[in-house]
């Protein structure tokens, strides 16, 4: 690969943090985002856990500077916030100082609304507001983010279940290396929605004490909200700038699992193949790996088919921690916000523990960290992200040399 | 694009009989009304029964137009699959959604859950034909498939595939119909769709459809065309920008506006989005041949995949159906430029050449 990859930014906004240092705070002080179900009504309230962000809608619009003129569904506000904070980060005050782009992924899009909608809607076709189901589709909350920070180059949205903000980044890395564009703001964003609690709640893969990834006793996930946003630019781009990037994307890769449309295959072929790609990418060896920032949901099926795969590529498999015991699994917005984990552990040398674990499991040989481990010193991080419809993605992000 | 990139294979179900590729809209399908819908095929010949029932119909549409496009291309497993939608599963969606309103949360099954996941066309494709390659799908509106076109382009470049799959699928279900009759999309007073291009109106008609292409390096006795290049224009500021895009575009693909010999534009006979595509005629291609498309297919957020499997069909056989009733006849076809846009947001140009 000719071009270099830089991060020059990041942003944040999760269960655990309204931003980066207090997302940085929680993962060291090992707190956990997983709580109660505030945000919307349902049967399952006090019954199944979520990871709410812990701002009402007009917090949020507060800090993404709206004024509350205009409507907008919580899945925008969300990434409006941290991709606002990824380009504050990266020191960006024009955007159009060169060609910028914005990839942003979603599984919900504008659902917190629509679900109102279809509520009043299903029952009478002249009932429900046209203002809640405007903003539904998933291209919308991009467009909207993009009007708000001004970008026009390039803007668009991938949408690919558990894996999709992890793919944004590597499209963007892409369009950077064929001259396309300059620099990207790529990541993505998710609100819970009582659509995706049922939908995951009848699938019968939701644990009600809280995801305990890779334990033997784990019975399922969390469901999570958030959005991240990372900054990429060309190596020619930083050295105009005179920039010093946090971080490098030395990495990437996605294969399908072509198993079964939400299990993983037993071997984790898809995931074994995703992890390859990403290594053969960036010429690293599986030794080179630091710390491994797994998919870990929590369910029987991933935690074993991503195992076994960990296992088939690495021995030793280095240290590995599932951090979605803190955030939740936040669908969409997963692969950027454990993009910014895995930068926020190279640049303080930290190990953030699998939260919730106690038993190993008896297949693997394996067992994650569960206690903060400091001073490491940390050269490259591989994340995972694997989505249903057996679409697995691998970044490795490493540290400036 | 400096790799030449070939259409060797087309699938398309659309409102109109385009399934059959030894036929080329010689029999139209005309509605009154304000609704087009794609002819199903009998899909129990392209998926296994037992699939068959479980699927949604937007899943059953994309496989059956992927199947017949990887036979028609003599491809069994691509390097790659891409693909773009607009409203994704939106059927099961709804389904979903609605039983979950309907028995307040309780006594819900996950198969519709499952299907309305927006990659599950993408995903189902892959899992009938055991391909484990690069498999991303975009949802964006207007750039749905001009987004998985990028892509395509991208990873043949940088030579991580050399045939790839790509497609675009939209289904218009009863209540996305009444939704978006509402917001004040679709033509009050029904017409002969046939004739929607005519006298534009406040509004359009509704349609949907999918057409998948397999892009490969190598050329072969059935390939259509040439898929050149794509660009994406969000929310261009005045006609000026547009030309100015289009000119830039020619330019990179080493052409100039009168190297086009056919114009085909997204025009959908709505009075509030038609005048930017005579605008634009007017300006930048005053002698080029030139016509609509969408009186075929309706209007849909990847309307312009259509577009695309016009293209490839006029460029292979060398002849611009009657139908489309084209401006005045091309003295020759070797370049055909697609411009659309959806709604005045996605504005997109797509530039395929004789094979």
């Amino acid at each position: 690969m000719s071009k270099r990859i830089y991060i020059t930014g990041i942003g944040i906004i999760s269960a655990i943090g309204n931003n980066v240092p207090e997302v940085l705070s929680s993962l060291e002080a090992g707190k956990t985002g997983i709580g109660e179900i505030t945000l919307f009504p349902t049967l399952h309230k006090g019954s199944i856990p979520i990871a709410e962000v812990k701002l009402s809608m007009e917090q949020l619009l507060t800090q993404a500077g709206q004024n509350g003129s205009e409507q907008f569904t919580r899945t925008t506000i969300l990434g409006m916030i941290a991709a606002k904070e990824a380009l504050s980060s990266a020191g960006i005050d024009d955007v159009n100082a060169f060609r910028t782009g914005l990839l942003s992924a979603t599984t919900v899009g504008g659902m917190d609304r629509s679900e109102v909608f279809y509520k009043e809607f299903l029952g009478d076709p002249a009932k429900g507001r046209l203002k809640d189901i405007i903003n539904h589709d998933c291209g919308d909350s991009t467009e909207r983010i993009a009007i708000e920070l001004g970008i026009r180059k390039l803007v668009t949205t991938i949408s690919t279940a558990c894996s999709s903000s992890a793919n944004t980044i590597m499209f963007g890395a892409d369009l950077i290396r064929s001259g396309k564009v300059d620099r990207v703001i790529a990541g993505g964003t998710d609100s819970v929605t009582g659509f995706t609690l049922n939908g995951f709640n009848t699938l019968m893969i939701l644990d009600k004490r809280g995801c305990h990834p890779f334990d033997e006793h784990r019975a399922g996930l969390t469901l999570g909200e958030g959005a991240a946003y990372v900054v990429l630019e060309s190596e020619e781009i930083v050295m105009k700038e005179g920039k010093q990037p946090l971080a490098e994307l030395t990495g990437y890769g996605n294969a399908n699992d072509a198993y079964h449309q939400t299990a993983s295959s037993p071997d984790g072929t898809g995931a074994f193949l995703a992890m390859k790609k990403a290594l053969n990418m960036s010429n690293l060896t599986p030794s080179d790996i630091n710390y491994i920032n797994v998919h870990g949901t929590g369910t029987e099926n991933n935690d074993l088919s991503e195992g076994m795969a960990l296992e088939r590529i690495f021995d030793p498999v280095p240290f590995f921690s599932s951090t979605k015991s803190y955030t939740g699994h936040t669908l969409g917005a997963a692969g950027a916000i454990e993009a910014v984990i895995s930068i926020l552990s190279i640049r303080n040398g930290m190990i953030f523990p699998n939260l919730l674990w106690s038993t190993p499991m008896k297949e693997l040989k394996i067992k994650p960290i569960t206690k903060l481990l400091s001073r490491q010193n940390i050269l490259h991080v591989m994340s995972n992200s694997f989505g249903f419809g057996g679409n697995n993605s691998t970044l490795i992000i490493s540290k400036l040399t | 694009m400096n790799k030449r990139i070939y259409i060797n294979g087309v699938g398309c179900i659309s409102p109109q009989p385009t399934l059959d590729t030894h036929s080329f809209l010689e029999n139209v399908v005309s509605v009154e009304g304000n609704r087009l819908k794609a002819i199903d095929p009998n899909y129990k010949e392209f998926i296994p029964p037992e699939m068959v029932r479980r699927m949604g119909r937007i899943i059953k549409m994309g496989v059956a137009a992927a199947k017949t496009c990887l036979e028609d291309a003599g491809c069994q497993i691509p390097d790659a699959i891409i693909t773009g939608t607009g409203l994704g599963c939106i059927e099961d969606t709804e389904k979903f959604l609605g039983n979950m309103i309907k028995n307040n949360e309780e006594f819900l099954t996950p198969t519709a859950f499952i299907q309305s996941t927006h990659n599950t066309v993408s995903a189902q494709i892959a899992l009938l034909i055991k391909c484990h390659g690069y498999n991303f799908t975009y949802v964006h509106r207007g750039f749905s498939f001009e987004s998985a076109i990028l892509d395509s382009l991208l990873q043949m470049e940088n030579g991580r595939a050399s045939s790839i799959l790509i497609g675009a699928a939209d289904e218009l279900t009863t209540n996305s119909f009444q939704i978006q009759n509402r917001m004040g999309y679709w033509r009050k007073k029904p017409i002969d769709s046939l004739k929607l291009l005519e006298h534009p109106e406040t509004g359009t008609i509704a349609g949907e459809g999918t057409a998948f292409f397999l892009l490969d390096e190598k050329k072969n006795s059935n390939s259509y065309a040439l898929m050149q290049d794509v660009e994406m224009l969000f929310r261009p500021e005045s006609s000026d920008e547009i030309t100015s895009a289009i000119h830039l575009f020619l330019d990179k693909n080493r052409l100039k506006t009168s190297d086009i010999d056919l114009l085909l534009l997204g025009l959908n006979g709505d009075s509030r989005f038609d005048p930017v595509y005579n605008g634009v005629t007017a300006t930048a291609f005053p002698d080029v041949p030139s016509c609509g498309f969408k009186h075929l297919c309706g209007e849909y957020m990847t309307a312009s995949s259509f577009g695309v499997w016009l293209a490839s069909r006029i460029l292979k056989e060398q002849q611009v159906p009657e139908i489309l009733n084209v401006s005045k006849k091309p003295p020759a076809l070797k370049h055909i430029l697609l411009y659309n846009h959806y709604r005045g947001i996605n504005h997109s140009l797509i530039l395929l050449s004789q094979a």
